[in-house]
């Protein structure tokens, strides 16, 4: 009997993915997965690079070159004049750079590697990194090596190269990015210089300094102080100017108004030459404050980063008609007006209008419907469908960010941009503070006047500056930003901080079943019958792309420990549309299909292997008969099998507090299967839901409990939009984005699990920075009112308080998630295909 | 003392140029990346293990 035994996997010697049984070659202390982990294994030792290996992290799936294409012509449009005109930047005539997107790069040795490329190609001058885009800028000898070799040396490695697809957010991010730091560098530089002739000053002050010499110091001071004010400071006046124009207080109120008062009064008492100044404080606080406000936006917008979405919506190439022949081209380098072609199973590149040709095409992902939909020539096809059964040709309408799913994902990222409620809800504090805080400062400076006007200002200003509530202001949004970036890092995406601390309120999660619970893809999860002609059914189902097809041949591959079967004589192939495939392989006639299939053939299963058959129906797998030289040789069931930590990360949610329902379009008899592996009550295991069905459970669970709901969108849009709080997943279609406020880009429950800590830890954290920056607050103001703090300790005070709230939120972002991913707490599969080749079905 | 009349001109006009320098840099694009670079420092030692062997390996 052959049995699939997890404990004695070999590992890839180059990506550590496990190696098929018919790939292993007996006696070798290396061994390999594909041919590819082989060949950049072999090209890094030649060039000397083995410690690459020392050096690389472990978990090396990432650099598998298992699934790569094998068309070996794939790089020849990057020599083409369209792309180098394009994308390559010429710095002589001999000389050129670009910069193309990679996939794979995962660890720091993959970087060192990448930057050695010099050593690998010849006639490479420079090759530089950039980690956190996953890009790399090459500079090369462009008259002696074509760019083809280059991109191909590269995807050899086990990075596959594409050109970079920037778009219009990540161009605004970036020059915003680079006025924040010219912003900060410009303050830095006059605040640096600003204490340097403070310290002078008071260093004066005891060691009698004379008067010329001081007046010079003041002077300088004054005017460093107010170009602080008039370049980086500018901001907090247009915005409190703007607070103060339509009435709305805004944090900046008080900052704008200690700057001002400080300037003025300071540049009064240089004119006067008595009496203190103010500026190196002043400075001091915009550049501490602009940091902040950097750091901010950097949590942000990385947080919103949906550009990935997007590439994995839609396809790097196409096929193009050039001189009615299709050649492979770049998505990004389709025009309107082009001709493509499309075949079966792959993803349409960009919008437009069938020419040639009909097929079925799968729209969930921009219409929610997971029925096929029939197009034929002159109906309008989408950008990110996937083409089902036919190949067809089309022209193109609409491209790049025209297409209706790039629309989508903008409307995504406008999402982003809204404020979430608790942020709202701390700004409205905040502004009651502010006014409180003016108040406050206005009596300071009533109160103390009659004593002095230089001590009225002194304590005015630095209880301005002191009681100012950027910590307050700063603590949630700031804790969210985190928390968002660290989901992100975890690749989940989160549209606005309200979800974090509704997810606290425990009530009912609803789990789509397809992508959730199962692995959403189908596979072998039966096979009654004779495993003979197993390696003759996997060579035929080889010459397909239909999902069942990839099932069964993967199948084939896992189960056979000898590889040579694989390699059969195989011939006349016909795949028939919606029913099976049929062939000659070595001689024989090979039929594999479902019962319309053999009804076709007219052959009829006895009633032994019917009853199988409708056993394997009745548990809901679909069915696959095997058919040699017109006898039914074996059945196959094929299902979704049930992911391996699903049962854990229910359990875990139950622990939490979340009631658990399991909400599903698929057949009941599936559903409750699944929901009896997973210990979910029958009551709440729902199956063959239709779309409203799914809203109106949505609607009627507990009027005031949170509702989440988890689906892929398929089915699922109104539903999701309806739940509280509403997740995607992926493995599923990415339909919904803009219905939905969380999307998972992992696969499986564990990701919820993460996103429920992440909650935990962020709710604590925004508590204990509004209780430190209030208290901090409320002391501080104290003291200044009583004249304890002057404004130079008043404005590295503030500062401290932002930092503190600052250091505890990014203290709670670096607490690891990776505890609720331990796999030791994970049961074994009871999902493994199980062959019964003692018991024939003859 | 009264040398601080020109050092304090002659300070702030090198902090200009620094200034200037630092946004120059800034447009250029070499404060986009503030990752790799980190990654980048701890590379060379490992680097210069691997060239010698080169010569060997053919």
């Amino acid at each position: 009997m052959i049995v699939k035994d997890p404990t004695c996997a070999i590992e890839c010697t180059h990506c550590g993915l496990p190696v098929p049984r018919g790939l292993i070659e007996q006696g070798r202390e290396i061994q390999f997965c594909c041919g590819g982990c082989a060949g950049a294994y072999e090209l890094i030792h030649s060039s000397g690079l083995e410690s690459f290996y020392q050096m690389a992290t472990n978990n090396r799936e990432e650099m598998t070159l298992k699934n790569r294409h094998k068309d070996a012509d794939r790089f020849t449009e990057f020599d083409s004049q369209i792309f180098l005109d394009k994308f390559v930047q010429y710095l002589s005539p001999e000389e050129s750079q670009v910069q193309l997107a990679l996939d794979g790069i995962h660890c720091g040795a993959c970087i060192w590697l990448i930057e050695k490329l010099p050593s690998i190609l010849p006639g490479v001058l420079d090759a530089q990194v950039n980690w956190s885009r996953g890009t790399v800028k090459v500079r090369w000898q462009s008259n002696n090596l074509p760019l083809s070799s280059i991109a191909q040396t590269l995807a050899s490695l086990g990075y596959l190269p594409h050109p970079i697809r920037e778009n219009e957010r990540e161009l605004r991010f970036r020059l915003e990015n680079r006025k924040h730091l010219t912003q900060i560098g410009i303050a830095a530089a006059l605040a640096g210089n600003n204490m340097i002739i403070s310290a002078a000053i008071y260093f004066g002050m005891f060691s009698h300094m004379t008067d010329g010499m001081s007046q010079l110091l003041r002077v300088a001071s004054c005017i460093i102080g107010v170009i602080a004010l008039i370049v980086p400071g500018r901001t907090f006046l247009t915005s409190a100017a703007t607070a103060i124009r339509t009435r709305t207080p805004h944090m900046d109120l008080p900052i704008a108004l200690a700057l001002l008062v400080g300037t003025v009064v300071g540049t009064a008492n240089v004119i006067r030459g008595v009496g203190e100044i103010y500026f190196d404080s002043l400075s001091v606080l915009i550049f501490l404050l602009l940091i902040g406000r950097w750091i901010q936006f950097r949590q942000q917008a990385r947080a919103a980063d949906s550009v990935e979405m997007l590439c994995q919506l839609t396809p790097r190439t196409a096929h193009k008609i050039v001189d009615g022949e299709p050649t492979r081209t770049f998505v990004d380098l389709i025009a309107s007006g082009d001709v493509l072609e499309v075949r079966p199973g792959e993803l349409v590149p960009v919008d437009g209008r069938i020419v040639e040709g009909s097929t079925h095409i799968d729209e969930s992902i921009l219409t929610g419907e997971s029925l096929q939909v029939g197009k034929t020539i002159n109906d309008q096809v989408a950008a990110g469908s996937t083409n089902q059964s036919g190949v067809f040709r089309m022209l193109a309408t609409a491209v790049g960010n025209q297409t209706r799913i790039s629309k989508i994902v903008d409307l995504v990222e406008a999402a982003t941009l809204a404020k979430p409620r608790v942020v709202q809800w701390a700004n409205r504090i905040g502004g009651y503070f502010v006014g409180l805080v003016v108040l406050l400062a206005t009596i300071t400076f009533i109160y103390w006047l009659p004593a002095q006007l230089d001590t009225a200002v002194d304590r005015s200003i630095a209880l301005l500056i002191v009681a100012c509530p950027c910590a307050l202001a700063l603590a949630t949004p700031l804790a969210l930003a985190v928390a968002i970036g660290r989901a992100a890092k975890n690749k989940i995406m989160i549209k606005g901080g309200d979800i974090l601390q509704t997810l606290q309120n425990k009530g009912t999660i609803w789990l789509d079943k397809t992508g959730t619970l199962t692995q959403g893809d189908l596979s072998v999860i039966r096979w009654h019958g004779d495993t003979t002609y197993l390696a003759f059914v996997g060579a035929l189902e080889e010459n397909s792309s239909h999902p069942v097809a990839k099932a069964i041949s993967a199948f084939a591959r896992e189960s056979l420990a000898n590889l040579h079967a694989m390699k059969c004589n195989v011939s006349q192939v016909t795949e028939f549309h919606g029913m099976g495939i049929s062939g000659i392989v070595d001689g024989e006639e090979v039929l594999v299909g479902n019962q319309p299939l053999l009804q076709k053939f007219g052959i009829l299963p006895t009633h032994r292997q019917q009853s199988v058959a409708d056993r394997m129906i009745q548990q809901g797998h679909s069915l696959c008969w095997i058919v040699v030289n017109g006898e039914i040789n074996g059945v196959a069931a094929l299902g979704d099998s049930i992911r391996k930590d699903a049962y854990q990360s229910i359990r875990r949610l139950k622990s939490l507090g979340w009631k658990i329902g399991i909400l599903s379009g698929d057949h009941q008899k599936i559903v409750d299967g699944v929901a009896n592996q997973l210990d979910v009550p029958r009551e709440m295991a729902i199956g063959n839901a239709t779309p409203e069905q799914k809203l109106s459970i949505i609607q009627n669970t507990g009027k005031n409990e949170t509702v989440v709901m988890i689906g892929d969108g398929v089915n699922d849009s109104a539903a999701l939009a309806a739940a509280t709080i509403g997740i995607t997943v992926k493995n599923g279609a990415e339909a919904s984005l803009a219905a939905a406020p969380v999307y998972l880009a992992k696969p499986g429950l564990n990701p919820l699990l993460e996103l429920m800590e992440i909650s935990r830890t962020t709710n604590s954290t925004m508590r204990g920075n509004l209780a430190v920056s209030l208290g901090y607050n409320v002391t501080f103001a104290l003291l200044a009112f009583l004249g304890y703090i002057n404004p130079l300790v008043a404005a590295i005070l503030m500062p401290i308080s932002s930092l503190t709230v600052v250091s505890l939120s990014l203290r709670a972002g670096k607490g690891g998630t990776n505890r609720l991913s331990d796999p030791s707490d994970m049961q074994i599969d009871r999902h493994e295909p199980k062959l019964n080749d003692k018991r024939s079905i003859r | 003392m009264s040398v601080l009349y020109i050092a304090i001109p002659v300070a702030l006009l090198i902090a200009l140029i620094a200034i200037i320098t630092f946004v120059v840099q800034v447009r250029n694009g070499q404060f986009d990346d503030l990752e790799t670079p980190a990654h980048r420092i701890l590379f060379d030692d490992l680097g210069k293990k691997a060239k010698p062997e080169r010569g060997q390996g053919d």
